[in-house]
Parts: C-alpha cells; structure tokens; sequence
C-alpha cells in the first residue's frame, strides 16, 4: 500500500499540494505515481518567476519506462523549483513527499485547493489504479 | 493470470513487481530497475528467462534439417561440442520469424527460441522438419537463469557442484557444457561475461536461492532491456519482425552466405535484396539532451526530408543519456532529428552497440 499523507490535497492525477506556514503552496508527485513510474530519470519543472494555473501541465516528470505531465493545483507564480533533481532525479523515487518536491507557488487564490481531492479521495484513486 | 515459471514464488518472496510478459506473470522489478542494471555491470545479476522455449532436436538428419532452417550455418559450431551459433530464422521472402540461439549438442541440438513467438516457431518447425524425419522436443521440464556480470561465473562456481564448476571453468565464450540434466553456457544477452543455466524445474529453486544468498542480485525486464539495449543486441518483435529483413536489422553478419550451395530458406529473396541494394539499416542513436528517446518515434533526415523510425529506445543507465536503435535510410548521415513531444530534437547516429565489457564505447 502507498503512503497518503492526510493532511495534503491531491489530483487525481497523482500531484499533491502542501500548504507552507508562508502561505506558499508546494508541489510534488505522489508516492502511488513514483511506484507506477518506476525509476524517475528527468524531472522538468517550470520557470522561476512563470506562472502556472490550477489543472494545468506546469511540468513533466520522465522515468524510463514513460513520460508524464505533472499538473498544478493552484495557480500564480512559481517561487521555486527543486535544483537537486536536475543531477538526483532519483529522489523523486526515494522521498516524493518531502525531499522530492517539484516546484512551489505563491498562489492568487488558495481557495482553488477545495476543488482537490482529500485523502481519503485520493485513496480511492490510488486504489482503483492499481 | 498468466503462465508461472518454477520461480514464481521467488519472485514474490524477494518482492518482484510482476507484470504480463507475453501470458507469462514475470517481474519488472525488484525495487529499482537502475540499481539492478547496474549490478549487473559491476558485480553479478540473475534473471528468469524460464518463460523461453527449448527445442531440442534429434535425428540422424538434424544438421542437414538445421542447415536448411536457419539462415547462419550449423557447420561453424560442429568441430566444438557445446559451441553456440546466433542466427534468424526466416520466412520464404526473406523476413525474420525469430532469432535463436542454437547449440551443438554432439550428435543432436538445441535451440532457444523466444517466449511471444513459441507458437509460431514450433509450428513452424515441425512443419519443416517434416521431411529431414527428425524429431523436435520442447522442453518444458527445464528453466532458465541467466547470471550475468563481471562475477557471474565465479559466483556459480561457489554454489553448484565440484562437476559443473569444473565444466564451468573450461568452458570458452559462446560454448555450454551438459552436466548432469544441467546444461551450463557461456552466453547472455547483457554484453557482460556471465552464464545462462538450463535447470530441471524441480532444482531451479534451490539454485536461485543459493545464487542470492552468495551476493548476486535478482533482476527483472526492465534491466533486461537497458542492458542488452546498451549491448546493441536486437529485441524480436521491435528490432525486427517478418516484414523486416535481416539486412536491415543490423543482422548482415548472421548470414552465411559460403558455400554457396548452401540452400536455406529465405536465400533466394535475401540474394534478391542483396543485389537489389539495401534502402534501409539499423542504427544507432545517441541524445545527451534531456528526455527519453522511445520505439515508434519519426526520425528525420534533415537535409533530404527523408524519414524512418525508432525500434527500441531508452534511457542508458551506465551512459546517463538516452539511447535507440533506428530503422533509417542509409543516406543518413552523422546526425538526424527525432520527433518528440511537439519537438524535433537533434541527436547522434552512432553504430548499433554503446557499451562493451562494461565501458561505453560512444
């Protein structure tokens, strides 16, 4: 069983979002997708100072076995991105929901994160793929 | 639900990701198919390959039957008991059936064929052994561990009998040793040293196990793939398939074309083509650009507009980049572009193999 963290949102999709203490919103994959991905090999992420909107591709994340667009969870302006998974993208795989993190958002409207999936809504997803 | 293999347990129990691989329940996976890859490189790995086919085959016109079925001549492996020969099995108009490795037996033979086409190639050869009068026997009472790597053969050396370890050691590159119900040879399919053991079912088990706790990691398909990808060595099915002809398969150098008089089936068409001129071959390609070169993506050549195709890509775990072999026109020069994702990314052309022993050789 893959681990779901209760207190992030999710897509179903496979992201998960993380509210920050600073109100900024940060953004991964799950650890259910890095298990159906396998072995992630290069992770593309947007730019610094972009922005990005909610259910929109924002990046891809590529393992060898396939390609995947991750998408946004909130929109507004990208505030940072992971560096260190440009030489270890394997960290995707090894710690998706802390040091595995993609980008982070300084969101327009944190009330978008209420149409996101809890989880438990998650689970389901998770459980019904597979 | 597909077909298990004798180590299916084993799978489990080490815990294997287990994925359909034409109707066989095989593992992807242990855990990281880079780490597993890697292994291999360096140390020792040991893979299922159970869900292949044995055809053995007997009779007093089996060399003249096999001289006629294959497109490599059986000649070469007759002055070396145990000896190997690589070669295509084709179809009256010159396309690939399968490759296969067979093996001089002394007095009879054995072949490996592939796993998604075992239907086809024994019905195919029943049908042309007919009148040679030889008798074909599939062995499904045996398994199949490929151990491969730097260490493999030292480590088998240490867990299988003082009689196999000294057949072991004598044996040369590209020969095996009957040893019991055991057959033991020096092939592979990763570019690395290494062993693929023929094991009656009911010891497979047991080998396994001993070969794990003596340091050697279990590998699943994927690394498969990545090794012998990086190997150059064809995939039956991508690299090549009945509308394909050896010759541009990269496949050329598993013609024997002497004697002469030699009559195979498929010679005619080949000698057709060959004469005709080859408008295509497979190369290598190379993209040190970020993203994953796949099979089926468009190649173009970009001063004539001419195209082909990808027909096995991936990511090189011991180059760091992504790699593929491509079916192109032979016009192509040092370069060429790939379609991807909305974009055309140049990349490499390279000959079909980037790395040898353990090195890379782009």
């Amino acid at each position: 069983m893959s681990e779901i963290r209760s207190e992030l949102k999710y897509l179903s999709s496979h992201e998960w979002a993380r509210v920050e203490a600073d109100g900024t919103v940060t953004i991964g994959i799950t650890d259910h997708a890095q298990d159906s991905l396998g072995d992630v090999v290069y992770v593309e992420t947007p730019e610094v100072g972009g922005q990005v909107t909610a259910g929109e591709e924002a990046g891809v994340v590529e393992s060898v076995k396939a390609a995947s667009d991750i998408y946004s969870l909130v929109s507004g302006e990208v505030v940072a991105v992971n560096e260190a998974l440009e030489d270890e993208p394997e960290t995707v795989n090894a710690s998706p929901y802390d040091d595995g993190w993609f980008f982070k958002v300084k969101p327009t409207d944190l009330s978008e994160l209420d149409a996101a999936l809890d989880a438990d809504g998650y689970r389901a997803v998770a459980e019904a793929d597979g | 639900m597909g077909n298990k293999t004798a180590l299916y347990a084993k799978h489990q129990e080490m815990g294997g990701k287990i994925v359909d691989f034409g109707g066989w329940d095989m593992p992807l996976n242990y855990g990281s198919q880079v780490e597993e890859h890697h292994k291999v490189r360096c140390e020792a790995g040991m893979f299922d390959v159970s869900h292949m086919t044995i055809v053995d085959i007997t009779g007093e016109r089996a060399k003249a039957f096999l001289q006629y079925l294959l497109a490599n001549d059986v000649e070469k492996i007759c002055g070396l008991k145990g000896k190997a020969l690589y070669s295509g099995m084709l179809t009256q108009d010159g396309g690939v059936i399968d490759d296969l490795i067979v093996y001089n037996m002394e007095g009879w033979f054995r072949t490996v064929v592939n796993c998604a086409t075992r239907e086809k190639d024994l019905a195919w050869m029943n049908q042309q052994a007919e009148p040679f009068g030889v008798s074909l026997t599939e062995r499904q009472d045996l398994s199949i561990v490929a151990v491969q790597g730097p260490k493999a053969i030292d480590k088998v050396k240490t867990v299988v009998s003082a009689d196999k370890a000294a057949a072991v050691a004598e044996l040369k590159v590209f020969q095996g040793a009957a040893v019991g119900e055991w057959f033991l040879a020096r092939t592979g399919y990763t570019g690395e040293d290494g062993l693929e053991v023929m094991v009656p079912n009911t010891e497979v088990a047991a080998f396994w196990q001993a070969l794990a706790d003596a340091g050697v990691a279990p590998c699943g398909l994927a690394a498969r793939d990545t090794l012998r990808l990086e190997a150059g060595m064809n995939l039956y099915g991508n690299d090549m398939d009945e509308t394909v002809s050896p010759l541009a398969a990269n496949m050329g150098w598993t013609i024997a074309w002497e004697p002469a008089d030699r009559d195979f089936i498929g010679r005619q068409a080949l000698e057709a083509d060959k004469a005709a001129g080859q408008k295509e071959k497979l190369v290598g390609l190379v993209m040190e650009a970020k993203g994953v070169l796949r099979a089926h993506q468009k190649v173009i050549l970009a001063d004539t507009g001419l195209t082909g195709e990808i027909t096995s890509g991936t990511f090189s775990p011991t180059l760091g980049y992504s790699i593929a072999l491509a079916r192109v026109p032979v016009e192509i020069g040092d370069t060429c572009l790939v379609e991807m994702r909305n974009k055309q990314v140049p990349v490499k052309v390279v000959k079909p193999s980037f790395v040898r022993m353990g090195k890379p050789v782009v």
